[in-house]
């Protein structure tokens, strides 16, 4: 055999190589042109972004200092001149408040889940694919933390360990590992009894390539699309225990922690007290429309 | 089916015994010694000793355990270092009040959400379909602190229609089933019941529009059924499952119930963590917790014997 023809392996090899790159350009695209239909996913993803930049640049783009206070404007209304939100309890600008406010509430609604992301990933990868007493320890560890509702488990442990921002990362991080193991391990436990799973340990894999090279592909993406609808809930828990003043103190600025300090002024400017909720409530929204949007775009199912 | 009914009971026994000992680890996992959620601070060095013989907590962990178990059985949840009293007498009349709460808003979503995921599931892409689900997504992302602040906006200061604290006339802590008590409950209620709507909703209308499709009712409508005959079937399919939604919501809005309740100064459990947490009541956050999540456990296992009672075709081995 000649050396510029190739044998039938390498030809198949070749073949295989080209139907791997194009199928996976396609789904991505297809991904892609489904999310370019779908004009409300868009526009919370858009609602995002501003959200994001003008809390990354909230220095530049902040007419006040956060902390500098007056006795004399307290409380002004929406629409005061110089102070277009008003001023709080304290007589702080609510625009520069807002917009600092939102980088720790922000950090405290994302960094959990991001955390839960990888730890509930590996081990319920591992308790998926290793199966038997691996998966029974796992897994039945899981169910004791399903036995607290998930804001009870937050306040739980944020409770016990006392207020402090990382203590109430923590505390979510905990919250939002089980049920990220329960999806990995039920898609993990789909994947491994596929066909081409079998093929590759028949050809001599080892456990840690196929997990690798055909688990991890299958399984991440139906898993971060569940990790992006909880980021919706850790948000709404991470104000919610600032609110309880177990995470951020005064007078650092998160959007809890404000709708706590302003519930007194209820009665003099109530507009301006709710603000800091109407800016976790659109976060929030936001993020669960875009985890819809994905879950469709991404076509992954349960 | 007998014997899954008592596979079922008997498995919950060890997750109730680690639910117990999470609760036990809280007080570990504080920080400092956990002789200070016994005795104050400023006790002096002999009584404290005396006191960490006497509760044995000289002793290895496992069997700090062992002793810490053995009093919860009876029913003794240690006292408070607040106020000195037993946890258990202040936790009780809490429990009750944040059970009626809970049950209220529970059974107020499951209808609302009943009725709003029944329409949308039989009206699939309607115009009541995307209103449905619109007001779903918004519940389940509310943040619902802040909902009951703008609650008490709206209701209370701006329109004065209804109270925004307490439960009862002039801070009475005695309930009744009267207008004075329950205008009180009203605002809380509704603002707790908007996360089971969303839940509900989200899942009516998901488990009607895959019993829509079935063959069976299909074969129903070629049979001549009208349309509220066929709506009987299908609610007959439906209910087991929603039930069991609604069933693991209440135990959810139990637990959820602390944020809702410290807007609106409701003197139940959710108060009683909140002020613990803030006097670092050690004592009462546990026990509170505790009581809490067995209710969980216990309503969970209710659930699911429920729904193989009530679901012929649940036959598990």
């Amino acid at each position: 055999m000649s050396a510029t023809t190739p044998t039938a392996a390498e030809a198949e090899l070749a073949l295989q190589a080209k139907q791997t790159v194009t199928r996976s350009k396609g789904y991505w695209a297809g991904v892609l042109k489904r999310l370019r239909r779908d004009p409300l996913t868009i526009l919370c993803g858009l609602v995002l972004l501003l959200m994001l930049l003008a809390i990354v640049f909230a220095p530049l783009l902040a007419p006040h200092e956060p902390f500098q206070g007056s006795m004399i404007r307290r409380l002004k209304g929406i629409g005061t001149p110089n102070y277009p939100l008003g001023t709080d309890e304290l007589g702080r600008d609510m625009l520069t408040r807002l917009l600092y406010g939102g980088r720790l509430s922000w950090f405290m609604g994302i960094t959990p889940v991001v955390l839960a992301f990888f730890i509930g990933t590996v081990l319920g990868v591992l308790a998926g694919f290793a199966g038997g007493k691996i998966n029974m320890a796992i897994m039945r560890t899981t169910d004791v933390f399903y036995a607290f509702p998930s804001v009870l488990l937050a306040v739980a442990i944020s409770g016990a360990l006392g207020a402090g921002i990382m203590n109430a990362i923590l505390a979510l991080t905990l919250v939002f590992i089980p049920p990220i193991i329960r999806v990995a391990e039920s898609v993990t436990t789909g994947v491994r009894n596929l066909d081409f799973v079998d093929a590759a340990r028949a050809s001599g894999a080892s456990a840690f390539t196929i997990v690798r090279v055909h688990v991890l592909g299958n399984v991440l993406g139906p898993i971060f699309v569940y990790a992006t609808s909880l980021i919706s809930v850790c948000m709404i828990v991470a104000s919610g225990l600032s609110f309880l003043g177990l995470g951020t103190k005064p007078p650092e600025p998160e959007w809890g922690l404000m709708l706590n300090t302003l519930r007194t002024a209820i009665y003099v400017q109530p507009w301006v007290a709710v603000l800091p909720g109407v800016c976790i409530f659109v976060t929030s929204i936001c993020f669960n429309l875009l985890s819809d949007g994905l879950r469709q775009a991404m076509d992954v199912k349960a | 089916m007998f014997f899954y009914l008592i596979r079922r009971i008997l498995y919950a026994i060890p997750i109730a015994l680690a639910v117990g000992f999470f609760c036990f680890m809280l007080v570990q996992i504080a920080p400092g010694d956990p002789i200070n959620a016994i005795v104050p601070a400023d006790a002096p060095g002999d009584v404290v000793e005396q006191v960490r013989r006497d509760y044995g907590l000289d002793k290895p962990l496992p069997i700090q355990f062992g002793l810490w178990l053995m009093k919860v059985v009876q029913g003794d949840l240690g006292r408070s270092l607040a106020t000195g009293r037993s946890v258990w007498s202040d936790l009780s009349g809490a429990i009750m009040n944040t059970l009626r709460l809970a049950l209220v808003a529970s059974v107020a979503g499951f209808v609302m959400g009943c009725v709003l995921g029944g329409l949308a599931g039989t009206f699939r892409g309607s115009f009541v379909d995307r209103a449905a689900v619109g007001v779903a997504v918004a519940g389940v992302s509310v943040p619902h602190y802040w909902l009951g602040m703008v609650m008490v906006v709206i209701f209370s200061v701006q329109l004065n229609w209804l109270p925004a604290m307490g439960a009862g006339p002039g801070g009475s802590s005695d309930w009744a089933w009267d207008w004075e008590h329950m205008q009180h409950l009203v605002l809380p209620a509704v603002t707790l019941a908007v996360i089971p709507m969303g839940i509900v909703t989200r899942t009516v209308r998901g488990i009607i529009a895959e019993i829509m499709s079935q063959e069976f009712v299909t074969a129903l409508r070629g049979k001549g059924l009208t349309r509220g005959r066929i709506f009987v079937h299908v609610v007959k399919n439906a209910a087991p499952n929603a039930l069991a939604v609604m069933g693991l919501q209440l135990g959810y809005l139990m637990g959820g119930s602390i944020l809702v309740e410290t807007v609106f100064s409701w003197p139940g459990t959710g108060l009683l963590l909140n002020n613990a947490i803030f006097q670092r009541d050690l004592p009462v956050l546990q026990g509170t917790i505790l009581v809490l999540a067995m209710f969980f456990v216990t309503l969970n296992l209710c659930v699911d014997l429920m729904q193989t009672a009530l679901d012929p075709r649940i036959k598990r081995a």
